[in-house]
């Protein structure tokens, strides 16, 4: 069991005949997940990897019955994809482009929500449920299928994480890039609901930055709705405010984003928020109720 | 990027919006000829993005041209708020009765454009919320719907606009609007709005912050970009494609990711020591990457040690071993220690690398942790020695 993918998902990649396109879709069969199809416009009748390439959306869905979709279409192109890929019908929508301009997102996010697409990113690592299905340009070797499901706003924060946690025999149910942006299609309350219901999680990870005030909606939102131990991480927490940390939503503007706030929202809400990387894996180990490797080590 | 008052003040102008009389100067000089011949009072203003300028003396009065000369004398050259100032803003000085407040930003906790109208005009927004939260009216904007004739109604009526303006105000809220959609805007902001003792509506302040991901669409924008604001080492990576930003400790950090590298500065803080920049290569890097960050961060004076942390999922650790050899041999030897954590894809082979080339000044850390506190031990022997 897991939450978003698994076995069943069916993946469409837009943007296949691409470099990064290319290179993740061999690494997605790879790991075992049905890609379906490919989406290129002007390249219709092409494989990639021995996947069928189509010009629209609408006929790679009718011709592979695909259910979701990754998008790895440059900035100033992926807002398109992105609403081709809603208005054809498709339950899942994955943006790992990096840079796509807010208003266009802004867009973006308002018309899934309409259809009710699940929108994922952008700017994101995308998503894996280990055992099951890669959808996102995750290095699918470090997870473990296991009971932990992770949450977060950076991508490579999580592999160490994961790592970690890996390493000290903890596997995870899902682990969700959520993305870096400061206008996202999922946000945490959205992927701890799912993990609330999902009988295979038993604990949460939840691993936040500064920016943006989607953690403390996340400690308003556990503290009604969830029962399951969360433990959570905060990175940029020594950072200056006004300076943009990278991601684009990293930042702290005015007197929103600080990293007190979230620290204190998350307390507040019984969720103990780790100091270091390595303490968010003895945090997990001690709510699963058993003794990590590491810590019998 | 942030446009400077007298950039954000030249596209309302010409969106057809009323600002005062006014020239950008950068000698007392011609500071003196300006005001000269606006031939009324006038305001000296710094022109750096940055707001709070007030507070910070960057704003001054002048009575006579010769008292704007000396203005601008004063202002020109000094660092206010960390920037350096080139350029001053010499504007009519207008008569005011009262002052509003008028912006659209981006909201990101509801995901929708909002206006926000305030009649408590010329303060820091953020206090008035504080503070009189009644005092502030907000209105959001479904982008699909876009903005209606009753969304004009609805803000003013709420936010107390007086009646006898509300055709002024609605004009001031539609252009608004329509700039933040033209020119991909984070914000459009008045503030003050002010109504002169002729009862006229007039933009006194104005800011405008671009999308830096949209500027691909807006290349006389992107022209704006003032140079010689930002810090030389930032400017420097730019121009490179690196994601930097300069902080003020000695401690150079690079690393892969955005989350990474912040929980990097946050370790080596929590080990006592101060970051010196951000830097992340992004994923995936390739040598080349390394060796430009290599080049860029130990070049900063402030630089004592440097801590290269990098979780190798699509980045591969012997790309960035070989990234750093590179960096050393053009360089002809590392000016600072340099502490290096690879893990993950190919860490073997990135640390037989290093390995092997045995270079003096650089060592390797196992953990996060580690890395961070040898780091730190080393910017203090460095500093000291």
């Amino acid at each position: 069991m897991a939450i978003l993918v698994d076995r069943g998902t069916r993946l469409l990649v837009q943007g296949i005949t691409g470099r990064e396109g290319a290179f993740h879709t061999a690494r997605m069969l790879e790991y075992g997940t049905q890609v379906v199809g490919g989406v290129t416009p002007g390249k219709g009748g092409s494989t990639v990897e021995g996947v069928p390439v189509f010009d629209t959306v609408q006929e790679a869905r009718a011709a592979t019955g695909a259910n979701a979709s990754i998008i790895f279409v440059p900035a100033g192109f992926a807002a398109d994809a992105a609403l081709e890929a809603i208005e054809a019908g498709l339950e899942l929508v994955v943006i790992i482009t990096e840079g796509i301009p807010v208003q266009d997102m802004l867009q973006v996010v308002a018309r899934a929500r309409q259809r009710g697409t699940r929108l994922i990113g952008p700017n994101c690592p995308g998503l894996i449920s280990p055992g099951e299905a890669l959808v996102g340009i995750l290095p699918g070797r470090v997870f473990t299928p296991g009971p932990v499901g992770l949450v977060s706003r950076s991508g490579t924060l999580t592999y160490e994480v994961v790592h970690l946690l890996s390493q000290a025999g903890i596997g995870q149910s899902t682990c969700v890039g959520v993305g870096g942006d400061p206008i996202v299609g999922t946000r945490f309350v959205d992927v701890l609901a799912r993990f609330e219901e999902d009988p295979a999680t038993r604990a949460v990870v939840l691993i936040g930055e500064i920016g943006g005030t989607d953690e403390e909606e996340a400690a308003a939102f556990i503290r009604e709705r969830v029962t399951k131990p969360v433990v959570a991480f905060i990175s940029g927490r020594t950072a200056p405010p006004g300076k943009r940390m990278g991601h684009a939503g990293a930042i702290i503007s005015g007197r929103l984003g600080t990293p007190q706030s979230k620290v204190e929202a998350l307390r507040a809400a019984h969720v103990p928020v780790a100091d270091s990387i390595d303490e968010i894996v003895r945090l997990v180990g001690e709510r699963l109720g058993r003794p990590t490797v590491a810590s019998r080590a | 990027m942030r446009l400077t008052e007298a950039q954000s003040k030249a596209v309302f102008r010409d969106a057809g919006l009323p600002v005062p009389d006014g020239e950008v100067v950068s000698s007392p000089e011609a500071a003196q000829a300006a005001a000269a011949r606006l031939g009324t009072r006038v305001a000296v203003k710094v022109q750096i993005p940055i707001g709070g300028r007030g507070k910070a003396g960057g704003i001054k009065l002048a009575d006579t041209p010769e008292q704007a000369a000396e203005a601008a004398r004063a202002l020109l050259g000094a660092r206010i708020r960390g920037y350096l100032v080139h350029q001053v803003l010499v504007e009519r000085a207008s008569s005011v009765a009262s002052e509003y407040y008028l912006s659209v930003t981006v909201d990101r906790a509801r995901q929708m454009p909002v206006l926000i109208f305030s009649t408590a005009g010329g303060m820091d927004i953020e206090d008035v919320a504080e503070k009189t939260p009644e005092r502030i009216a907000k209105l959001w904007v479904d982008p699909s719907l876009g903005l209606r004739d009753f969304h004009l109604r609805w803000l003013l009526q709420q936010g107390g606009a007086p009646a006898d303006l509300s055709r002024e105000f609605a004009r001031f809220v539609r252009t608004l609007w329509e700039l933040f959609g033209r020119y991909d805007a984070q914000l459009v902001e008045i503030n003050p709005l002010a109504q002169t003792a002729d009862g006229r509506l007039v933009a006194l302040d104005g800011k405008i912050e671009i999308d830096d991901n949209a500027l691909f669409r807006h290349a006389d924008l992107a022209a704006m970009r003032s140079v010689e604001a930002d810090h030389p080492l930032e400017r420097q990576a730019r121009e490179q494609g690196l994601a930097y930003v300069k902080l003020e400790g000695d401690i150079g950090i690079i690393g892969n990711g955005a989350g990474l590298v912040m929980a990097t500065l946050d370790a080596v803080q929590r080990e006592g020591g101060r970051p010196a920049n951000f830097l992340d290569i992004g994923g995936g890097a390739r040598a080349e990457v390394v060796e430009r960050a290599l080049r860029v961060v130990p070049g900063d004076p402030d630089v004592k040690a440097v801590l290269l942390n990098v979780f190798g999922g699509i980045t591969r650790c012997d790309e960035v071993a070989r990234g750093l050899l590179q960096a050393i041999a053009a360089l002809g030897g590392t000016s600072v220690p340099v502490v290096v954590r690879l893990t993950g894809t190919r860490e073997q082979e990135g640390r037989a690398l290093l390995g092997e080339a045995g270079v003096r000044g650089v060592s390797s850390a196992a953990t996060f942790e580690e890395a961070a506190r040898r780091a730190v031990d080393l910017a203090r022997s460095h500093g000291n020695g």
